[in-house]
């Protein structure tokens, strides 16, 4: 049964990557880094739900396979189905956002990457459904980055998602989206909180592909 | 097996031929240079060789299946130069609509016009109905930011990208006395004069180009462009026994093409140079997208068509 339970993960997982590939034609540019399998964190923009499924499918399969995405419990535990897809399809981290919560998100994370994975977070915390390019990041990429300092944390900026399908919209257009990852961070010594967050941020935007309007 | 049959084969296996004697040569010239030398225009041009075995597999495949593998084929080729055009255009949340008619609608209706051999509604189902009715489609969601510019090249899209790709598949439904069921060729000669003098140009370019034709936009010289088009003119005249052109009319047919699909390559290589999209390889790594692919090869198309038709129909 488990077996079968994990053919089924692995057989979804390459639908969704070959779906996404055909609608968005979702490409990868490595700008700062090169597809090598070595433990980094990957933090992205998010503008909406395909944000992951996105970086996930531009990976190549031994990076694939190591990375988990770091994502809410109550979305990925809300039915059946979702609690196939995101802990087995993609084999996420969930965290418990929940203040009355014993086990701390940060915890779970730190655990994560002691096993060797390498992540994906949206450091934003939540959707941005702004015209800001970015919301403030929250404080856990700099947890993160003070805890295992010797991780790389990669800027990865995920582009056209938000016009290939704009809120409100039923139909995707079938727009080429772009995963751009940047060159590697790291929190230095005795940068604060706040100039750190700042300098991630900047190094995120500075991924947007160049398209003059 | 017919004879067209039998001369499309011909084609696609002389074609292999070529791309293997390239092939060879480009492994005989990287296994001439030491490990860690570098060389871009060497890398370049294998990449283009082997883009090349993809098109000829491709288009030999769908030439051998008929209207229909050649419908499909540059249907989906359409659709991607289309997806890639329209990547980079302006537009806002109130084109969506129109965006998606031109990708489900206007696309696949062209394609069904040019099936049905409808050449009239063909001609001017882009130029005429799409673009007055999708401006409207914008319109009616009441965004006037940039609207000028948002339906300009959204159309121009369109063009490029449907309306001149669609001509390439067209000239398999243009009657032509006394030629028969072999329309289907002139879409090798076509592809095959126009991709030819894209190399010899870029060849020759490199070897005695001196004289920039654009500078600052495209890497193409005069030299290069002169050398392209007389060979596309040469290898015309000995494609002349697939054409109803005769020698000579398949050499001014051959040159004329090839001229229209260079200076084709220089429009598209001046709105990259706007969009701020430099490399080949941002579209597709490694190969360039669909329309760096086939720049030549689409705006040489519709005029292709039309001196076709008017000449020998």
């Amino acid at each position: 049964m488990k077996f079968l339970r994990q053919f089924a993960a692995r057989i979804v997982g390459q639908s969704i990557r070959i779906f996404a590939r055909a609608i968005t034609a979702v490409r990868a540019e490595w700008k700062g880094i090169e597809p090598v399998p070595r433990q980094r964190v990957y933090f992205a923009n998010h503008t909406s739900n395909a944000d992951m499924p996105m970086i996930w499918s531009v990976l190549p399969p031994a990076l694939r396979r190591s990375v988990r995405p770091v994502a809410a419990a109550d979305y990925w535990l809300k039915n059946r189905l979702r609690a196939f897809v995101g802990p087995e399809v993609f084999n996420c981290v969930l965290v418990d956002r929940r203040p009355e919560v014993k086990d701390k998100p940060m915890d779970t994370i730190i655990a994560a990457l002691d096993e060797g994975a390498s992540l994906i977070l949206f450091p934003e915390g939540n959707r941005n459904m702004t015209d800001d390019p970015l919301l403030p990041f929250k404080a856990g990429l700099y947890n993160m980055g003070i805890a295992r300092p010797d991780v790389d944390l990669i800027p990865t900026w995920v582009a056209n998602l938000t016009e290939i399908m704009p809120k409100g919209e039923i139909i995707p257009l079938p727009l080429i989206c772009t995963v751009t990852f940047g060159e590697p961070i790291h929190v230095r010594e005795g940068e604060s909180k706040d100039d750190f967050l700042k300098r991630a941020a900047d190094a995120l935007l500075a991924q947007r592909p160049l398209v003059r309007p | 097996m017919s004879e067209t049959t039998a001369d499309i084969l011909l084609l696609t296996l002389g074609s292999f031929g070529i791309l293997i004697a390239l092939t060879v040569l480009g492994e005989i010239l990287r296994a001439r240079q030491s490990a860690h030398e570098n060389n871009p225009m060497l890398d370049t041009y294998m990449t283009r060789v082997q883009s090349w075995w993809g098109m000829v597999a491709f288009i030999g495949g769908a030439l051998l299946l008929g209207k229909p593998g050649v419908m499909v084929l540059f249907g989906f080729a359409s659709f991607a130069a289309l997806r890639e055009f329209l990547t980079l255009t302006t537009k806002a949340q109130a084109d969506h609509l129109s965006l998606a008619l031109a990708f489900f609608v206007v696309l696949p209706l062209q394609y069904v016009f040019m099936g049905l051999g409808w050449t009239g509604l063909f001609t001017v189902f882009i130029p005429v109905y799409a673009f007055l009715f999708l401006p409207m489609v914008s319109a009616l969601r009441g965004d006037p930011q940039r609207f000028l510019v948002r339906v300009a090249e959204t159309q121009w899209a369109l063009m490029i990208a449907v309306f001149s790709v669609s001509h390439v598949p067209a000239l398999m439904s243009l009657e032509i006395a006394g030629y028969g069921d072999r329309s289907v060729l002139l879409i090798a000669f076509l592809v095959m004069v126009v991709q030819c003098a894209d190399l010899l140009d870029f060849f020759f370019g490199r070897r005695i180009g001196r004289t920039r034709i654009a500078p600052g936009l495209s890497p193409k010289t005069w030299e290069g462009l002169l050398c392209g088009v007389l060979s596309a003119m040469v290898i015309g005249a000995m494609l002349a026994w697939i054409t109803p052109f005769g020698v000579l009319g398949a050499a001014l047919m051959a040159g004329v093409a090839a001229l229209v699909g260079m200076f084709g390559n220089i429009v598209v290589a001046a709105i990259k140079r706007d969009r701020g999209v430099k490399d080949w390889s941002h579209l597709i790594p490694g190969q360039g997208g669909f329309v760096d692919q086939l720049d030549s090869v689409i705006f040489a198309a519709p005029i292709f068509y039309q001196l076709t038709k008017y000449f020998y129909t």
